[in-house]
């Protein structure tokens, strides 16, 4: 089976040179608390870049629409601007931005250079009080334009909150199209925002379950290839597919470890399934539960010293927690319903689930000792959290009752952010890549 | 919106089944026409259409079990003495879970149902080596109804002869 390429993986990147204009103030203007629903979103002004062409109000708009999106951020309309920036090295006139209530103005400036490149700057200004927070610039292909953007985009989230930001980044997901009893399903790739959709398999077998390599352009996921349904190593950069381990039976469920030189997954045998990891080098197999139970959906620690799960051992299916190398599990949920999908945090604090309760379903987090369970949205069919790199986002599918197919909403850890990501198709089954290099 | 997309021949072998209402199923069975030839229904004995019609291809689970329900117990003992009879084919258990359930356990849980209808078979004589197993999870529906109705007709395990569907 040919898959398809993706070159754009690849980037010629990027040259970064900061702006000088005074010094950097360390204040954040915009403190994220996740416990607290009502944050206030920040008047932010993001101008037009000054271009000869419409690329400057492109990657203005798509800065713009991250922000926003980020539900920290209220960019304000280009109608009440009063000043209209035509020098961005010039100061802008701070009282004329005050007056709109904008905390923070963004300019900035799209360049061709004289090998084709563009040059993309832009200045981040604290209008109170009258000081250039941030400003960079980068060097990129025109193709690059909306990576350039989300890059920008991150650096101001990053000098506003204080926290990392998860622009840009990429979502593998699982296409699918066709009848619901004869359902086409395709992996894709897609920019978090929705943009710039591939497609990597051609909808011959089933798919299931994609997730990204923390360190390589490589995803892992199920592949029902030839009537075997088994998990497999995809590189997204020469499209070649390679086969887990030699399992004597069904595979599936797999995630990469931190470090991504393991993937761990579930093998069915007999009816049960037990975890089993596998390192990527020796190819060494170690099995890390021993259940007559569905043990599935591993998700490693941050630091990759333990490993969640979810398991019917006790009946219903709840989630465990245990050693890398296997050991005795604790069980960490006991509420209400049935706990499955868990993933780990990036940032190590929460782990994320889907609940099943009184026949909803819900997207939850909880610590990782099983305290502060905390439901974010519930309804007829959610399911399958990931989380952005920066810890603060989750991204999952759902189905409305009736409705046709599902789709990718993303949702806040303070539950009240939530927004639905555009994809062509029905798309289910999302996992977030890391911030890209 | 129901929407269940079943061939008169299905229908026929759903209405073979416990647990399933009679209503409206004598009117889908189609009549011999030639009694040398032909068994019920108009299939030729020992065919995959006689096993489907006559036998009866599918059994069907209660939420999160792999347990072979009583009604279940005799459509597959039927399923065995027809496949005992007729040696030749090769068997493919697909095993099958309803919409109301996460992707990963769905496929684990089409697959203990695929194990159990394989182990009861072993054990009324059928000889395990001609029997495949796969799940599909929830990915393979037949009724599409967001209700119970549907989920009902989802969870069950579907004994495919030549290899499978």
């Amino acid at each position: 089976m040919k898959m398809l390429t993706l070159r754009s993986i690849a980037f010629v990147m990027m040259a970064i040179t900061a702006l000088a204009f005074g010094g950097q103030p360390a204040r954040a203007l915009v403190e994220i608390d996740i416990n607290q629903g009502n944050i206030e979103p920040l008047p932010i002004a993001i101008t037009d870049f000054i271009s000869s062409d419409g690329i400057g109000a492109q990657i203005s708009g798509v800065i713009a629409n991250d922000l926003k999106n980020s539900g920290l951020f209220a960019p304000i309309g280009k109608g009440a601007f009063i000043e209209k920036v035509s020098n961005p090295d010039v100061a802008p006139r701070f009282e004329d931005w005050r007056v709109i209530n904008a905390q923070a103005l963004v300019i900035g400036r799209v360049v061709e250079e004289g090998d084709g490149r563009l040059r993309a700057e832009y200045r981040l200004w604290d209008t109170f009080a009258g000081e250039q927070m941030a400003g960079e610039q980068y060097f990129t292909n025109r193709d690059n334009w909306r990576r350039v953007a989300h890059i920008i985009a991150d650096a101001i989230y990053k000098r506003l909150t204080g926290e990392k930001g998860y622009f840009d980044t990429r979502v593998v997901f699982v296409s699918e199209s066709g009848p619901r009893d004869a359902r086409v399903k395709k992996l894709a790739i897609m920019d978090q925002d929705g943009a710039n959709v591939r497609y990597l398999t051609r909808g011959d077998n089933i798919v299931l379950t994609p997730r990204f390599s923390p360190t390589r352009q490589e995803i892992t996921y199920m592949d029902f290839a030839g009537g075997e349904p088994k998990v497999y190593l995809l590189q997204l950069e020469t499209g070649q597919r390679e086969l887990v381990g030699d399992f004597p039976g069904m595979t599936f469920s797999p995630r990469f470890s931190p470090d991504g030189q393991q993937v761990v997954m579930s093998l069915e045998q007999g009816g049960n399934a037990n975890i089993y990891s596998m390192d990527l080098r020796t190819r060494r197999t170690t099995r890390l539960t021993n259940s007559n139970a569905i043990d599935t959906s591993p998700s490693f620690s941050p630091d990759g010293s333990r490993v969640v799960f979810e398991s019917d051992r006790g009946g219903r299916q709840q989630l465990y927690v245990m050693g890398a190398g296997g050991g005795e599990p604790q069980r960490i949920s006991f509420g209400n319903g049935s706990y499955s999908t868990p993933v780990w945090s990036p940032r190590g604090d929460l782990i994320a689930f889907t609940k099943q309760s009184g026949g909803q379903f819900s997207i939850g987090v909880m610590r990782p000792d099983g305290s502060g369970e905390r439901i974010l949205t519930t309804g007829f069919h959610n399911e399958g959290p990931t989380w952005a790199p920066n810890g603060r986002v989750l991204m999952f599918f759902r189905q409305a009752a009736g409705a046709g197919g599902p789709q990718l909403y993303s949702i806040d850890l303070t539950g009240r952010n939530e927004r639905q990501i555009p994809t062509p198709e029905f798309a289910s089954d999302p996992a977030w890549s890391p911030l890209l290099e | 919106m129901r929407r269940i997309p079943l061939t008169p021949a299905k229908i026929a072998a759903i209405c073979l089944l416990a647990g399933f209402a009679a209503t409206g199923c004598a009117s889908k069975k189609s009549l011999p026409n030639n009694a040398s030839e032909l068994g019920l229904n108009g299939a030729v004995a020992g065919s995959s259409q006689d096993f489907t019609v006559n036998v009866g291809d599918r059994i069907f689970f209660d939420t999160d079990s792999s347990a072979i329900r009583a009604d279940a117990q005799q459509t597959l003992a039927r399923q065995a003495q027809w496949l005992n009879q007729y040696p030749q084919y090769s068997i493919t258990i697909e095993g099958h879970a309803d919409e109301r359930g996460t992707r990963e356990y769905n496929i684990a849980l089409g697959a203990r149902r695929a194990a159990a209808t394989r182990d009861f078979l072993a054990s009324r004589g059928v000889n395990a080596s001609r029997i495949r197993t796969i799940s599909y999870g929830k990915e393979r529906p037949v009724a599409t109804c967001d209700d119970i109705s549907c989920w009902s007709q989802n969870r069950r395990a579907v004994t495919a002869l030549g290899g499978g569907s």
